[in-house]
């Protein structure tokens, strides 16, 4: 008898313990939670802020007074030239982009991971060493070739390369493609299914998470790419977000920061809405492959 | 292979049937169309790797031994690169030298932040999918110009020293304010703070680690007596290390590249305090277009790059643990 009620008075003990351990913890991961976005909602609060609270009231995360004419403002651009063009160049340089890079992925990685031929292994293991090449050796000499060819201040050089696909993509929808049961090829194969029709039939519905992510890095990269657009895009009518949001803020004097901020505001938009629609496939992509965020 | 499909594709026909001329004629016709559907499938990135790496690869290691201007041309001057950054060019030393200091500080804190909040995060409470979420919200838009721009603002670039977010925080708490792009000892924090703001693909590469620890390993620390912090040593922290190895290396390697967040920052100031290599190599390109001399310092960066992560490699033997693979 009394041992039942000394294990009632244990439980309970542990019961409260575990309560003020759980109180514990989520008070810890609100304050970093809280800590981790501040940065990102004061951007958008001082996007919404009469220009003299946004220096005068500076830590507030409440504007005193929703001032939307901020982003009607910085939607002006400068020189002449809207956020309209800047957002249409980017959009332009993301979506070809993207598109040009996850089709071409995918065919290599079709001919690397379901078709044998000579050399296959050779030429795969060249492909994953140019992983390792850092961008500044390949960038001067690309610019003096495109410079050649007169694409400089064109969308060409940040676009055509991507016709050869992306390595880590490629490295990956491999991988994804070594996971399809063979046997799907063979029973393909038996109907009189080609290789180029067991790619298109059997692999390419097969892999569609892998090309969705694909897709998503693929353009957010590019979204946030600066140094490409940087080297390749001279002319203000060409530059991108991320080159016209350097350029306006570069200027030196900004009357309204509630402009800019607005203007930086809306270039996440696109970033934040994939990551709200794609979290699982972005959070996959990082935790099976490594791929960088 | 299964036998019916064999039969029937002609890969592997009955031999007693055949005679080895005829085998070897048909293996060798079958192996010419998956040669040429082979190449034909791999030929976009084929292609595309003379055009835009092989090619220039070879340009780049020629440039390199020349005083190529863009505009004015060059020619060949053997090792006076090399020479020029090693003994004459001040501003490549600096470089160096911020390059260095970024990596050995930025890197380590990132990813002990990244191992510490990854641990928090490992456990089946309620809500643990969102804080992960918003965790990772930074690492997202990270990379982009707004942020870089955000950032400055908030430690009150632009001679805000006074008026930044950060510094009124400081102010509130009773401290003297800084003027964090004035002075070189705190220009690099400002970039090395946003490195670690960024922690979130490491901890998801350490959070996906930790679920593949076996939990029989777990309750067996625990029969044994094991506490806490004795399974965190004893169990997750050495199962990890293969993992915790792999996040180096990458991060490592992007330490050394880092390049928009000072462009856009710091710009390498004060008194190249945070001259990045990148930055300093995209200036001598690109704003003095002094392109084989660049070419140089990328192909040093290369090699510089290629040592630690060989030194990485070699002492990875001392404290990575990898466990025996049976079939």
């Amino acid at each position: 008898m009394e041992q039942t009620l000394d294990f009632s008075a244990y439980k309970r003990h542990q019961r409260r313990a575990a309560l003020s351990r759980s109180i514990f913890y989520y008070v810890g991961v609100i304050i970093l939670a809280i800590v981790m976005l501040y940065p990102v909602a004061w951007l958008v609060a001082s996007s919404l802020k009469p220009a003299e609270e946004i220096w005068g009231n500076v830590t507030s995360l409440i504007p005193g007074a929703l001032h939307f004419e901020n982003y009607a403002e910085g939607w002006q651009g400068f020189g002449g030239i809207t956020f309209q063009i800047f957002f249409g160049n980017s959009f332009l340089h993301a979506g070809v982009g993207t598109l040009f890079t996850v089709v071409s992925s995918a065919i290599v990685a079709y001919g690397f991971g379901r078709v044998k031929f000579r050399g296959s292994k050779i030429w795969f293991s060249i492909m994953l060493m140019t992983l390792m090449l850092p961008a500044q050796i390949l960038m001067i000499p690309q610019y003096i070739i495109f410079n050649e060819l007169g694409w400089v201040n064109t969308f060409l050089p940040l676009l055509i390369p991507r016709l050869g696909g992306d390595v880590f993509f490629i490295f990956m929808i491999v991988q994804f493609i070594r996971g399809i049961p063979i046997e799907l090829d063979e029973a393909a194969m038996i109907d009189g299914c080609s290789k180029t029709g067991i790619f298109h039939r059997i692999i390419l519905p097969q892999i569609v998470p892998a090309l969705v992510t694909a897709a998503i890095f693929s353009f957010y990269w590019t979204w946030e790419d600066f140094l490409g657009p940087l080297v390749y895009l001279q002319n203000p009518e060409m530059y991108t977000v991320a080159l016209a949001l350097r350029a306006y803020t570069d200027v030196g004097s900004i009357n309204n920061w509630g402009a800019v901020f607005a203007m930086l505001t809306l270039s996440l938009v696109p970033v934040i809405l994939i990551f709200v629609f794609f979290q699982r496939y972005l959070v996959e992509g990082i935790a099976t492959t490594g791929l960088k965020g | 292979m299964s036998e019916p499909s064999a039969v029937l594709t002609g890969l592997n026909p009955p031999q007693e049937t055949l005679t080895p001329e005829i085998r070897a004629k048909r293996k060798s016709k079958d192996f010419k169309r998956n040669n040429l559907v082979g190449y034909l499938f791999v030929s976009p990135w084929l292609i595309g790797f003379f055009l835009f790496a092989f090619i220039p690869i070879a340009i780049s290691l020629y440039l390199a031994f020349t005083n190529y201007h863009l505009l004015r041309g060059g020619e060949w001057v053997g090792l006076a690169n090399f020479e020029r950054m090693f003994t004459s060019d001040i501003r490549y030393g600096r470089s160096i030298l911020a390059t260095f200091k970024y990596v050995i500080l930025a890197v380590p804190l990132r990813l002990v932040f990244a191992l510490a909040v990854a641990l928090l995060l490992n456990t089946k409470r309620r809500g643990v999918y969102w804080f992960r979420a918003a965790y990772y919200i930074p690492s997202v838009i990270g990379g982009s110009v707004a942020v870089a721009v955000m950032w400055r603002q908030l430690f009150g670039g632009d001679g805000r020293v006074s008026e930044g977010v950060i510094n009124t925080f400081i102010g509130v708490l009773g401290f003297e304010r800084i003027n964090w792009f004035g002075n070189p000892d705190t220009a690099i924090w400002t970039l090395i703070l946003l490195a670690i703001w960024q922690f979130g693909s490491p901890m998801l590469i350490f959070l996906a680690g930790l679920r593949q620890i076996p939990s029989e390993l777990y309750e067996a620390a625990s029969i044994d007596g094991a506490h806490g912090w004795q399974k965190f040593w004893g169990v997750t922290l050495p199962l990890l290390t293969p993992i915790i190895f792999f996040n180096f290396i990458m991060q490592m390697i992007a330490g050394f590249r880092v390049f928009t967040q000072a462009f856009v920052i710091t710009g390498g100031n004060p008194l190249d305090s945070t001259l990045f290599y990148a930055l300093y190599l995209y200036r001598r390109a690109f704003n003095d277009f002094q392109m084989g001399y660049a070419s140089a310092m990328a192909w040093v960066l290369l090699l510089i790059i290629g040592f630690f992560t060989a030194i990485s490699f070699r002492l990875s033997k001392y404290w990575v643990f990898y466990e025996t693979k049976e079939g």
